[in-house]
């Protein structure tokens, strides 16, 4: 048994590897679409960087709710580094539409989990986006160095390192669960919208959520969207440390936990009630 | 022992009933009526290991559902079903190794890639070992001649060329059952006949069941020696293709040629006649007492030639189709 158990593991090894170069080479197939979507996603952050200029030239003041403008551009350049880790674009949608066209048939009938298949599939997606937006990146960051002081020590980065990778999970997870309500209501594009926008502003990805105060602030921390955006950057500007931060990456830990028994749950539940739409 | 054993399984789904008009619609945001259509009724059938089956029935006659039940993509409303001792609606990896699907409406292929691509996920999916995935691959393609469109881009195959690499990826793993839906829907004539021939050739040399759902009766009659008709959710036949003639039609067509061209009158009075062509005559006969029909024609008349055969099969399955959708529905 054990034996078998050794032997079977690097087979399962190689049947992820199949599927993630696979998916590596499907993303490579429209490489104008790819390099143009890539690229145009720093766009945002450039009129992000305009949009927090004019509020400071505006106000006069110095800080808003504690951040310098300064700390606001250093703040958006994480961000768009852990949304480059946690977005997963077209995955919910994608999900609910092979549910009612039927496509998802091919995971039912192959020896083989549709969840652990997506995953795969986003980190192949991931890795080409990396592989190409890297050097963009680097450069943005290396002309934006003067935004920020210095890098953080060690364990700060191991933290922030981990923050970013369970946020990735957390972003594929919450994103697949509710792709999955596609099994319950087949047209789910309004509540994915809904979904969007909350992802959009309580990540922290439109404004810092700490800044956020009273009760919305306090249920907007309770809740995993900090971790796709808000919580990567401010380990790495220092605004969470020492027990807060050891917390803060139990807590995502635990979320992320959470979100693997719900989107599974949803998965086991929503096989049994499929209907098999689609011919 | 059967194979694949299906003891009264049935499958309803609650479809939404929508009115016409923009105030139903409207009516539709706040309440909504339902109501349950049983797409599988208490069905029973038997298959034994080897046996190529085909399920005829009008559309909408519950075959692509059962099909869907016996390979796990849906779970049964009640009953039992059992597919080399699984429960196929238990998706368990074992059974999924043992059993393909192939839907001749759907895609199982990455479309962007070309075919081998799906191949090799396919190899590692199922875990066949490199030397058998090799050998499998190459016979497959070779029997299909598809071997030189291997590395190109599946959607830039043609429909028959991408239904022949849909068969290759299902049967990369040598299933021991293997469901087939509509597999030469859409399909050219040249087309239809290859895919034929190679099922026919695979079934008989492999020895594998097959399950078969096609609207084509070209298809049914080069591959299946038992037939299946589903039609509103029931079994209503289940024998052999010539046995649907005779326990649904209750005629036979005579053709009479007469040695001249003027055709004698007053043939109404022996059947009913369907096609007049002198000094051809075809008459459709009642199947009982053909014997004493013809003595009474031969007795009257100078035939030069006669012939009795069965109406086309098309005719016989068409007409069971519309007369099953002429009774009430089953409650």
């Amino acid at each position: 048994m054990a034996a078998a158990a050794i032997h079977a593991s690097p087979s399962k090894l190689k049947t992820w590897w199949t599927i993630l170069r696979i998916c590596i080479e499907e993303r490579l197939v429209y490489r104008g679409d790819f390099a143009l979507g890539t690229l145009m996603r720093f766009l945002p952050l450039v009129t992000q960087v305009f949009l927090w200029s004019a509020v400071f030239a505006g106000t006069k003041q110095q800080e808003i709710a504690g951040y310098s403008y300064r700390d606001f551009v250093a703040y958006y350049l994480l961000t768009n580094v852990a949304r480059a880790f946690s977005s997963m674009p077209g995955l919910a949608t994608g999900i609910a539409r092979q549910v009612r066209g039927g496509e998802i048939k091919k995971f039912l009938i192959q020896p083989v989990d549709m969840v652990g298949f997506l995953l795969l599939s986003r980190v192949a997606h991931k890795l080409v986006y990396y592989g190409v937006a890297l050097a963009p990146f680097a450069l943005v960051f290396y002309l934006c160095r003067g935004f920020f002081n210095g890098w953080p020590d060690a364990a700060t980065m191991t933290a922030f390192v981990a923050s970013l990778l369970m946020g990735f999970l957390i972003g594929f997870y919450m994103e697949a669960l509710m792709g999955m309500l596609g099994f319950w209501m087949l047209e789910v594009s309004s509540l994915l919208f809904v979904f969007i926008l909350f992802t959009f502003f309580f990540s922290g990805h439109m404004f810092p959520i700490d800044m956020l105060s009273g009760w919305l602030g306090w249920f907007f921390r309770q809740m995993p969207f900090q971790y796709l955006a808000y919580f990567p950057a401010a380990i790495f500007l220092g605004k969470i440390s020492g027990p807060d931060l050891a917390w803060g990456l139990a807590v995502e830990f635990a979320w992320l936990i959470a979100l693997i028994i719900a989107c599974r749950t949803a998965f086991h539940y929503g096989v049994k009630r499929y209907a098999g739409y689609g011919g | 022992m059967a194979i694949i054993e299906i003891e009264r399984l049935a499958k309803s789904y609650r479809v939404y009933q929508k009115k016409e008009g923009l105030l139903a619609s409207v009516g539709g945001l706040f309440r909504r009526q339902h109501r349950e259509v049983q797409a599988v009724r208490d069905i029973d059938l038997h298959v034994e290991a080897g046996e190529f089956v085909a399920f005829l029935g009008p559309n909408g006659a519950g075959k692509t559902t059962t099909l869907k039940l016996l390979s796990g993509v849906i779970t049964p409303t009640r009953g039992m079903a059992r597919v080399m001792g699984h429960v196929p609606w238990e998706r368990s990896n074992a059974y999924r190794r043992r059993f393909a699907l192939v839907m001749g409406q759907k895609n199982q292929l990455w479309w962007d890639l070309p075919a081998q691509e799906s191949f090799r996920l396919h190899q590692q999916i199922y875990g066949i070992e490199a030397a058998e995935f090799e050998r499998v691959r190459d016979e497959l393609t070779s029997l299909l001649d598809v071997r030189s469109l291997l590395g190109q881009p599946v959607r830039e195959l043609s429909l028959g060329e991408r239904m022949k690499m849909e068969l290759i990826a299902a049967l990369l793993h040598s299933p021991e059952v293997l469901f087939l839906d509509e597999p030469t829907i859409g399909l050219d004539v040249i087309a239809q006949h290859n895919i034929q021939t190679f099922l026919r050739h695979y079934q008989e040399t492999r020895g594998i069941t097959i399950l078969l759902t096609s609207h084509y009766m070209k298809d049914v009659a080069a591959l299946c020696r038992r037939v299946v008709i589903i039609a509103r959710g029931r079994i209503v036949y289940d024998g052999s293709l010539s046995g649907i003639i005779d326990q649904f039609s209750g005629h036979k067509v005579v053709t009479l040629v007469f040695p001249t061209e003027v055709v004698p009158t007053g043939l109404e009075r022996f059947g009913e006649v369907i096609s007049h062509q002198a000094p051809r005559v075809k008459l459709k006969v009642d199947r009982n007492g053909i014997g004493e029909l013809l003595s009474a024609i031969l007795a009257e008349h100078t035939i030069e030639d006669v012939s009795v055969e069965d109406p086309p099969l098309e005719e016989v399955i068409a007409e069971v189709f519309s007369s099953i959708a002429k009774e009430p529905a089953p409650v």
